[in-house]
């Protein structure tokens, strides 16, 4: 189909090889081993693939989205998409050629400095596949570095990123899993003091957690400091344009699921796993690292360092397997750091904040509804329902809001709970319509 | 500074904005504690929407990219990306649907999602897939995890070790020992196929997986691959192959034929979806029917035209990241595999052997094949340095660089002194194809007449050779 080949190539091409066919060539598969058909549609022109694929996209629907969970609707200016869609970064590969490279390899560094300045760290990889897997990667090397195997988790980590965590984790046996229950919400200081010990590696800690409240970083960093055990920090990097950086009240290690920067919502993916940490610990980063060094004539360049760590070099002595990363979206979202600058994303953080409260005070005051949290949030709050939160959900899809992400679904004892959250893109039209349809709901 | 182009921050002034928002009605302050917020802004760049367009438009001229070079990058499958797939992937009811949005404001990237799977399984001959993983090496891990959770529901605890070829990827063995398992190597015959009495000798009741590429890192078929599937199942071990080369055999052969239990495929490879400079991937994971329970989730299902995604499966390994996968990079896959019928996949395959047999005969006299007969989609030559004056694969590699031309996969398989691992992919046309045989055959003459000119190669880049290891001594990472 995009083989350029003419016959009179292709016969010109055998003939040089000696090859009386294609068939002698690709008889180098075993007949018996080659497939004699398959069960496959016809094929679509051009005009009738894009029609189709219209078709489907025709079959999502168009919502306000007041949904969060680590997957936000935030504005995507034009020239993140225009600069992502040029081939020379699009259609390039892993920078293994440095000289050939140093467009995406510049970039790469600036967005290992935009993330190492936004959480107050001092180095960062190209990126993970995404915030969960992030985070594996951090608990592992944490694991590593504090040569103990326990980790604990906080009830308000995501809880699809506690099931990451349990999976990658379940064959190997270490390090082990202990969720630390957070009936307010948050993760409580003598709830965490209880269980810290010497076997503990590393606490994990979100903040905006999940269920959008702000945890006590600076309390938890001291007490888990005070056992030995590091520091692993979860945060939304939307949120540190305004809230103070992990590595400044702490944390050893950072992460955070990019894909509020520059990142369209696509349904999951792909997005963008954010990997930072002290200095320290850069000899145990998973992935991909550029660094900055010179060419022969001295003159500033960049290459893929630290290679030695990585499994191409060092296979079954390799830390992590990590290979492809998610490059093109590091890249829109170093993009969209440098259009924002720190004043833009300032600007969208208080946007978020101010609708997220404004909604809140909405809808906790229709009659049933309330917040199931006492605590300051960010952009992001669990609603209590009267009724399963699923069913609100479905309800207000009819006055096309998305309403949040029912949580029962994550553990029953949260079946009436309903996560929402607002972004700079929420009008003020689409937050009244929200509480308005809700408080038709509960007539 | 002698430099190439000043970072983003070094062009930062002061007080300059490229995206301005609306004022909140109430400033944080409002609404959060003051001990929460940061005493600092964080150093990020300040520039126009212009200062930030030409920075990074001048930055993507430094690149060589599919669009402007040949990129011979062995094991990669560098061919063309179809631009009607990127409309298709960004059409605003697939990009902006989010992936907590309930099933039935979902349906057509769930049913997108779910007719990829079928095809796949069309493709493969296998029972089911998961297009959950987000690249190549997170595919082998999810295959790796399903072997455990196998062994593990037939209270099988023997099964601690993975075997794999000495010319296998990297990530192969990184991923069986994140899996907790040992890893043991199986060596090649000279012939560059897996030596079958080797791998007879290796496999026993500690055995939980044999981890094959097929075709091979050499780019050759593993002609014994039924008698190594059936040597592994004798065993009681499931048989994995690495898909990364799934393109040589694109509507020629389906793996479940071969015995394969496990596979991943990579459709930022052979499917035809950008890289984009190292990402973002998609490693599907196929299995067959007895396996099939232990999938990740969520999981698509289909019935009576209605989609769903389930969550809970009993016997799943669990979630190998947040939500689906790699939908943007799925739907791109879906466009391209739609765009085919089944006599065009055929020649998906046919066009790649074609080319990689074309290019080896013609470098075979200066650049000897790492095993002298035909190749499937990738060929795997050797630089000779003895015949050279000294120059090495990295020497002939920078000077193509020079020529124009990307560099193959260089010194890889490890198994092959001084390899070039050359796929140039169907894409690629004869005239292009003979241009990079003229650079070679040029830079091998070159090499006799003026090694000193190769070795201190590229010549013609934006940069000269780079320290690597200055930069590794002494990690610049950030700014």
């Amino acid at each position: 189909m995009y083989s350029p080949h003419t016959a009179a190539d292709r016969e010109a091409m055998l003939r040089a090889i000696g090859a009386a066919s294609l068939n002698e060539l690709v008889a180098q598969i075993p007949a018996d081993l080659r497939a004699d058909g398959f069960d496959w549609p016809t094929a679509l022109a051009a005009p009738e693939l894009l029609a189709h694929a219209r078709a489907l996209a025709a079959k999502n629907r168009p919502l306000a989205c007041f949904a969060g969970g680590g997957a936000r609707d935030r504005f995507v200016p034009a020239a993140v998409k225009a600069l992502t869609q040029r081939g020379e970064f699009l259609t390039a590969y892993t920078p293994y050629q440095a000289e050939a490279s140093q467009g995406t390899l510049q970039a790469i560094y600036e967005f290992q400095s935009s993330v190492c300045a936004l959480y107050g760290m001092d180095a960062a990889n190209a990126s993970l596949y995404d915030g969960a897997t992030a985070l594996a990667e951090a608990v592992g090397a944490a694991a590593r570095i504090a040569g103990r195997k326990k980790i604990l988790l906080p009830e308000s980590l995501h809880p699809e990123w506690r099931v990451v965590l349990a999976t990658y984790f379940a064959a190997k046996g270490e390090p082990t899993l202990e969720t630390v229950p957070c009936p307010t919400g948050r993760l409580e200081p003598d709830e965490l003091a209880r269980r810290l010990d010497e076997t503990v590696a590393a606490v994990v800690v979100a903040t905006p957690n999940f269920f959008g409240l702000l945890e006590d970083g600076a309390g938890i960093a001291a007490l888990a400091h005070a056992h030995g055990a590091l520091v692993v920090a979860v945060a939304d990097p939307v949120s540190l344009g305004l809230l103070e950086a992990p590595g400044v009240w702490g944390a050893d290690f950072a992460v955070g699921e990019g894909q509020g920067l520059g990142n369209a919502l696509n349904y999951g993916g792909p997005y963008l796993g954010l990997f930072a940490c002290k200095k320290a610990h850069v000899r145990h980063v998973p992935g991909r690292i550029c660094g900055m060094t010179a060419d022969a004539d001295g003159k500033r360049g960049f290459v893929l360092t630290l290679q030695a760590r990585e499994q191409h070099i060092r296979r079954e002595r390799a830390a992590s397997n990590v290979c492809s990363n998610e490059a093109l979206c590091a890249l829109a979202a170093t993009i969209h750091l440098a259009l924002l600058g720190p004043a833009g994303l300032r600007e969208v953080a208080e946007l978020s904040v101010d609708k997220a409260h404004r909604l809140a005070a909405k809808l906790g005051a229709v009659p049933g509804f309330r917040l199931r949290f006492a605590g300051p949030f960010f952009d992001e709050f669990a609603l209590e329902c009267p009724v399963p939160a699923e069913r609100v959900r479905n309800a207000l899809l009819k006055d096309g809001i998305l309403a949040g992400i029912p949580l029962g679904g994550y553990d029953p004892a949260w079946k009436n709970v309903l996560l929402v959250g607002a972004t700079e893109q929420r009008t003020d039209e689409e937050i009244d319509r929200y509480a308005a349809a809700l408080g038709r709901l509960a007539r | 500074m002698n430099l190439l182009e000043k970072l983003s921050i070094e062009k930062s002034v002061p007080g300059r904005r490229g995206v301005r928002f609306a004022q909140p009605a109430q400033p944080a302050a409002a609404w959060l504690p003051e001990t929460a917020l940061r005493k600092t802004p964080p150093r990020l760049p300040e520039m126009s929407e212009f200062d930030v367009v030409r920075h990074y438009t001048r930055l993507s001229r430094l690149n060589y990219c599919l669009d402007t070079h040949l990129y011979p990058l062995g094991s990669c499958t560098m061919k063309y990306n179809p631009r009607a797939n990127e409309e298709i992937a960004a059409l605003d009811g697939f990009a902006a649907t989010h992936p907590g949005a309930p099933d039935a404001a979902a349906q057509g990237t769930l049913e997108v999602l779910w007719r990829l799977e079928r095809m796949l399984c069309a493709l493969t001959g296998l029972a089911a897939f998961t297009l959950q993983p987000a690249a190549g090496a997170h595919g082998e891990f999810t295959g790796i995890l399903i072997a455990a959770a196998y062994h593990r529901s037939r209270r099988d605890r023997r099964r601690t070790e993975i075997l794999v070829a000495d010319s296998s990827h990297g990530t192969n063995p990184a991923s069986a020992v994140l899996g907790g398992f040992a890893v043991k190597t199986v060596a090649s015959r000279p012939d560059g196929r897996l030596d079958l009495d080797a791998l007879k000798t290796a496999l026993g009741p500690q055995t939980a997986m044999v981890m094959l590429t097929v075709p091979n890192t050499l780019g050759l078929f593993e002609r014994q691959i039924r008698e190594i599937a059936d040597a592994a199942h004798a065993a009681g071990a499931l048989l994995y192959m690495d898909g990364a080369n799934f393109n040589a055999l694109m509507g020629l052969a389906k793996p479940a034929d071969f015995g394969v239990d496990i596979l991943h495929l990579n459709l930022h490879k052979s499917f035809s979806t950008p890289h984009g400079g190292g990402g973002p991937g998609s490693g599907p994971v196929g299995v067959t029917a007895a396996l099939e329970k232990f999938l990740p989730v969520p999981r698509v299902a289909e019935k009576n035209g209605r989609f769903t995604l389930r969550t809970k499966i009993r016997g799943s390994i669990g979630r190998m990241r947040s939500w689906a996968g790699n939908v943007g990079v799925a739907l791109k896959a879906y466009a391209y595999l739609r765009a085919h019928d089944a006599a065009t996949l055929r020649s998906i395959a046919e066009n790649a052997i074609l080319n990689a047999n074309y290019v080896r005969a013609q470098l075979r006299d200066l650049f000897p094949p790492a095993v002298d007969e035909p190749c499937l989609h990738e060929c795997v030559l050797r630089t000779e340095p003895e015949k050279l004056n000294g120059i090495k694969t990295l020497d002939v590699a920078k000077r193509l660089l020079d020529a124009g031309f990307y560099a193959p996969t260089i010194y890889f398989p490890l198994i092959v002194h001084e390899a070039l691992m050359v796929e140039p992919t169907e894409t690629e046309s004869k005239e292009t194809l003979d241009a990079f045989v003229a650079a070679l055959r040029a830079i091998h003459a070159e090499a006799l007449a003026d090694p000193d000119r190769v070795r201190a190669a590229p010549h013609e880049l934006p940069v000269r050779r780079l320290d690597e290891l200055a930069a590794a001594r002494n990690p610049n990472v950030a700014w």
